[in-house]
């Protein structure tokens, strides 16, 4: 056991180093440092520098186009992203719908969807939720019912993350109303210019245009569009959960949070000195520092561990809680140190504004980023599934 | 990077971990801790002369196994899991840990004799007045002839009723709070002059308040140097310091599992009480702690290494977040287990009150959150 890098890690690194140093765009760093929300062209145009020099999917198996990276090299990959303030990548395509299509798929379906994902051509959606459907997501009621090769699906989804971009989505939908509801799912791919579809909004707290409604009317769905078999959904499903939740443990990411916070409460004046130096403050940031520092630990243990190959277990959710949790501290501290500049509403740059918005560049998105941050404790499985998750899976209860 | 075990600490785990199942039920350790000495002698020369365990950290041209810290943090964490009184912490991992850092002839005479099971030695460093202060030292060891004369007291010292040797703390220069001036002896337990008042503590142990009135000493008890001593003691405290974050894993985890067990069984309403969601959430805040507190002994082991500020950083946030975790398990621990778990008859509160003792030892979460943020957010 160590935490040493090898000459051929560190050597890497620098590789990475200079990688993002000469190829992450400009204009997107100046739109992230200005807090500017992001386009899909924004998106796309890092996804697809990515694709190009192949390090787009370093979490898949090598034959679909991996980068077949050691545990080593992913922890160097995701320090130095983070670092770098590299905007993250959708994971809709490549951390869900990809490892369920390379894991459950058919040849054909491999073939066709999988360089489409890590080109970024096809920008991808979860259907998951619906209105009725949230933690009891086996609940769910839009129904595939067969005609001649294909499905007609009818029914409705909610909080389709950025669904406004995709091109295609992957949806769970009942396909037997009589067997045991996990027993009668099935999981398909489905067009988002197919006839039937309607996306409308949803406004979340900060302002944002994130999530949406996607209703399905009569919608026509080839069944060689359906991955694994019919009825046998729940499987894809779960282990698309199971991926997703480590993910979302953002340790790399948070590490970043806590350096721009402990930044502007440098900056920040409380009475004489920095806010940094107020002990009530300063005793936060330090317990945010020790807990990040017991999920990354925790992270490593199951990534470069004895169990490292076995690939993402129900342990997973003690990392989406310990990870969610951490970030909404970041957001909340974030908000805490800006004090007053917390309350203008920035709604990002207009046509032909060039007015400076109101208060220091780090304050403008403190609170959108705090009241949007409220969701990583519900979404992915709230906190609450997770631990019964852990309560059923590790503790056998 | 890697963060498997090798075979041979596998082995130490698994040999450990069957030795103390045969030796250390619950019954068995009670009997002993309630003895007159406290102890059952057996025990440790079995652990040295059959097992091979007190030579984990030390190296093979002693006679040891070739380990270190990774190797102490295993056997700490299986004697914690039998809440074992064994003095490893004090014997092998601070006075093994301070001769294997100064080396020499004081290296090659008593890490032999610790490996054999030979030696017992109670770290003498805590004062009444100094908290968790190292450098806050009345002791005092004055320069007399060619050695030192000893006088001060010495608290809450563990394993001393049963030590061949005493690793003491003294000032031999400067003012009571300097970091200059701290000098570190390692000295026969039983000279003229020094005075015990043995007591049991709380978590089964024994331990001694110690009073220096006069001692002589010679010349080569000074490990290291004169006055120089104090970043020597730090490093040790240090590695003694992940060492109680491993034992704290095996008490939390049994706190933990115990707990687990006892809910399958206690039925209420006519339903065992594990079906109820409010204490299986609970259970899983538990199993959470337990696993990062594991996370965290890793980290500060595999930090000793590093500089000094880096090195105590990583051991203090290890330290604050086991003491934190510990104090969480343990007493939902003792709620879930209700009226029963307060009572001496369930091994459960003897875990409790071995976890909260940890709490503090050589640092509450408070202290180490104090020294994190004097290094790791300094303005």
């Amino acid at each position: 056991m160590d935490m040493e890098f090898s000459p051929e890690d560190l050597a890497f690194q620098q590789e990475v180093r200079d990688f993002i140093a000469e190829n992450y765009p400009a204009e997107l760093r100046g739109k992230q440092d200005e807090g500017e929300e992001l386009s899909k062209e924004d998106f796309l145009v890092w996804h697809k520098i990515l694709h190009k020099k192949g390090w787009i999917a370093p979490a898949w198996p090598v034959e679909y186009g991996g980068t077949g990276w050691t545990p080593t090299q992913r922890f160097i990959w995701s320090e130095e992203t983070a670092r770098a303030d590299c905007i993250r990548l959708m994971p809709f395509g490549l951390a869900m719908v990809g490892p369920v299509i390379y894991t459950f798929g058919t040849p054909e379906q491999k073939a066709h969807f999988l360089p489409r994902i890590l080109s970024g051509e096809d920008w991808w959606c979860q259907g998951y939720s619906e209105p009725g459907s949230g933690s009891d997501l086996a609940s769910l009621r839009t129904a595939a019912v067969p005609d001649g090769d294909d499905y007609i699906v009818n029914g409705q989804k909610t909080w389709t993350t950025l669904a406004q971009h995709a091109d295609w989505g992957f949806f769970l939908v009942r396909t037997d109303k009589d067997a045991k509801q996990q027993e009668g799912i099935s999981f398909l791919l489905i067009d988002m210019k197919s006839p039937g579809i309607t996306v409308r909004p949803i406004i979340t707290l900060g302002g944002e245009h994130e999530v949406n409604e996607v209703w399905l009317e009569d919608v026509r769905v080839p069944q060689s569009q359906r991955v694994y078999e019919e009825n046998k959904g729940w499987t894809c499903a779960k282990f698309l959960l199971a991926h997703e939740r480590t993910g979302i443990a953002g340790v790399a990411a948070s590490k970043r949070g806590i350096e721009k916070v402990k930044a502007i409460a440098r900056t920040e004046l409380d009475g004489d000195k920095p806010l940094l130096a107020n002990a009530f403050f300063k005793r936060k940031v330090a317990d945010l520092e020790v807990d990040l520092a017991a999920l990354e630990f925790t992270e490593l243990r199951s990534l470069a561990g004895p169990n490292a190959n076995r690939g993402p277990g129900p342990e997973s959710s003690l990392l989406k809680i310990k990870g969610s949790e951490i970030q909404q501290r970041l957001t909340e501290l974030t908000l805490e140190a800006v004090g007053h500049y917390g309350a203008p509403y920035f709604r990002g740059f207009g046509e032909g504004d060039n007015e400076h918005p109101i208060g220091p560049d780090y304050a403008h998105r403190a609170a959108p980023t705090y009241f949007n941050t409220r969701k990583t404790t519900i979404y992915g499985g709230s906190n609450e599934i997770q631990r019964n998750i852990i309560a059923k899976m590790v503790l056998g209860l | 990077m890697d963060f498997t075990y090798t075979e041979t600490q596998d082995m130490i785990r698994d040999t450990l971990a069957r030795f103390l199942g045969d030796t250390y039920d619950f019954e068995t350790r009670q009997k002993f801790i309630n003895s007159d000495s406290g102890r059952d002698p057996a025990i440790w020369t079995a652990l040295a002369q059959e097992l091979g365990m007190l030579g984990a950290p030390f190296a093979e041209e002693h006679g040891g196994l070739g380990g270190g810290a990774l190797e102490n943090a295993i056997v700490m964490e299986e004697l914690g899991k039998v809440i074992g009184i064994e003095p490893y912490l004090p014997t092998v991992v601070i006075a093994g840990g301070a001769l294997k850092a100064v080396g020499g002839a004081q290296a090659d005479a008593f890490i032999p004799e610790i490996i054999a099971g030979n030696a017992i030695i109670a770290f003498a460093y805590a004062e009444p007045q100094g908290r968790y202060d190292l450098a806050n030292l009345r002791t005092t060891a004055k320069k007399d002839g060619a050695g030192y004369v000893l006088n001060g007291h010495k608290g809450v010292v563990y394993a001393a009723p049963w030590a061949t040797h005493l690793l003491v703390t003294a000032r031999t220069g400067g003012n009571q709070r300097d970091r200059d001036g701290v000098s570190l002896f390692l000295i026969d337990a039983n000279l003229p002059g020094i005075v015990r008042r043995d007591y049991p503590t709380v978590d089964g142990n024994r331990a001694s308040e110690i009073y220096f009135e006069n001692v002589a000493i010679p010349a080569d008890a000074l490990l290291g140097g004169e006055g120089a001593g104090l970043p020597l003691i730090e490093q040790v405290v240090d590695e003694a310091t992940v060492a109680v974050c491993a034992e704290a894993t095996g008490v939390m985890q049994k706190l933990h599992e115990g707990t687990l067990e006892y809910t399958q069984q206690r039925k209420q309403f006519g339903v065992p009480i594990a079906k109820f969601q409010v204490l299986q959430h609970r259970m899983v805040d538990m199993f959470m702690e337990v696993e990062q507190a594991r996370s965290m002994t890793i980290m500060g082991t595999l930090k000793l290494g590093l500089p000094a500020n880096e090195r105590m950083a990583a051991v203090s946030a290890a330290k604050a977040k086991v003491a934190r975790g510990a104090n969480f398990v343990g007493q939902n621990a003792i709620q879930t287990h209700g009226g029963i778990g307060i009572t001496q008859e369930l091994a459960i509160g003897h875990y409790f009150k071995r976890s909260t003792m940890i709490e503090s030892q050589f640092g509450s979460a408070d202290h180490h959150m104090d020294r994190y943020e004097r290094i790791a957010l300094a303005d």
